[in-house]
């Protein structure tokens, strides 16, 4: 119960730090949208999400762990294995 | 020359602190335009180090401080020679490059890399020829060399291996994976830590500071503890110019070139 609870907080971090930095209202963003689509980044910019949500969560996520991720529910659980 | 407005890069001198900037969308990859450049720079270099204490490279562009070599004009070059005209162009061009950087690793000057954003590749070799390394917080480095089947060639493993633990090197080389600037300072890569926009005044405020010191006490203490690896980079280009050869590497840069979904840089 714990781990899914702190799976959700996770998940709503990884979506709030993404809509405020990326300028996409919180509410049009979904843990299972395809990231690169809906902020409309391309791979550098990515790769500043992912020093964003590393600085954010305070972890190392390498980024060939990030290789076929597109969701933020999948993201999220990557950075929450690392917790 | 004490200014210079470049298609790649720009320098002036302002108040004893030499600024060089990159400035070639869309990301600072290093071709054959910014080496020439580089060459003019390092040309006027013995007489601008005469006026000025040090020396800082930082980026003009938002994406970063570099993502590298230019791979595309490299493939594009490559891709009408003959196989043996092919590894002659490219050790040319990394001889060319090795003698920039070495004169950058060398010079007399105190020199920061005021980093942002992708330090990547050729990008992070370039900055590892400078004494220190300030990073925005956004900073990241990367050798994503192995994933072309390559080495770096720009001469970085030698300058990190110089800079850095071993175990330290085989991780960022090996698996080719990149680290922020929290990470590359727990390591000793990075001297200082910068907010997100402030690393170049952060790295003024240290070349100020560096400029209080006795120029030839300074130099000859770099002289001291910064020894240029020679042996090393000239392994290196041989390493690359042999591992070019081989059939993985035109097969990964055709790969990275004509990749157009959204994650060229991304493993």
């Amino acid at each position: 119960m714990k781990n899914m609870a702190n799976r959700d907080q996770t998940l709503n971090e990884v979506l709030a730090l993404a809509s405020t930095h990326f300028k996409v209202p919180r509410e049009t963003l979904a843990a299972d949208d395809d990231f690169f689509q809906k902020l409309g980044i391309d791979s550098l910019q990515a790769l500043e999400l992912l020093t964003r949500l590393e600085n954010h969560f305070h972890v190392e996520l390498p980024d060939y762990e990030l290789q076929g991720v597109t969701d933020f529910r999948t993201l999220a659980e990557r950075i929450q294995a690392r917790l | 020359m004490k200014n210079f407005r470049g298609e790649a890069i720009s320098w002036e001198l302002v108040e004893g602190v030499i600024e060089l900037a990159l400035h070639r969308p869309p990301a600072n990859e290093i071709g054959s335009v910014t080496l020439k450049e580089l060459e003019r720079f390092v040309e006027a270099l013995s007489l601008l180090e005469r006026d000025a204490a040090a020396l800082i490279i930082y980026s003009q562009l938002p994406s970063g401080f570099s993502a590298g070599a230019d791979l595309r004009e490299l493939y594009e070059k490559t891709q009408s020679m003959r196989s043996a005209d092919r590894v002659r162009g490219v050790r040319e061009f990394l001889e060319r490059i090795h003698a920039v950087f070495n004169a950058i690793d060398g010079s007399s000057l105190t020199t920061i890399a005021a980093v942002h954003g992708v330090t990547f590749g050729g990008g992070f070799e370039l900055a590892l020829t400078c004494d220190l390394i300030i990073a925005d917080k956004m900073a990241r480095f990367c050798f994503p060399e192995l994933r072309l089947g390559l080495i770096p060639g720009f001469g970085g493993i030698p300058r990190l291996k110089r800079d850095l633990g071993n175990a330290v090197v085989r991780d960022l080389l090996l698996t080719g994976r990149s680290i922020n600037a929290s990470k590359a300072q727990s390591v000793g890569l990075v001297s200082q830590m910068a907010a997100e926009g402030e690393a170049l005044r952060v790295a003024r405020s240290t070349a100020a500071q560096v400029r209080k010191f006795d120029r030839r006490t300074s130099a000859a203490a770099k002289r001291f503890i910064k020894p240029i690896p020679q042996e090393e980079l000239r392994l290196e280009i041989k390493i690359f110019c042999d591992l070019f050869t081989q059939p993985a590497v035109e097969e990964g840069l055709r790969k990275f070139v004509e990749n157009t979904t959204v994650q060229p840089y991304l493993p």
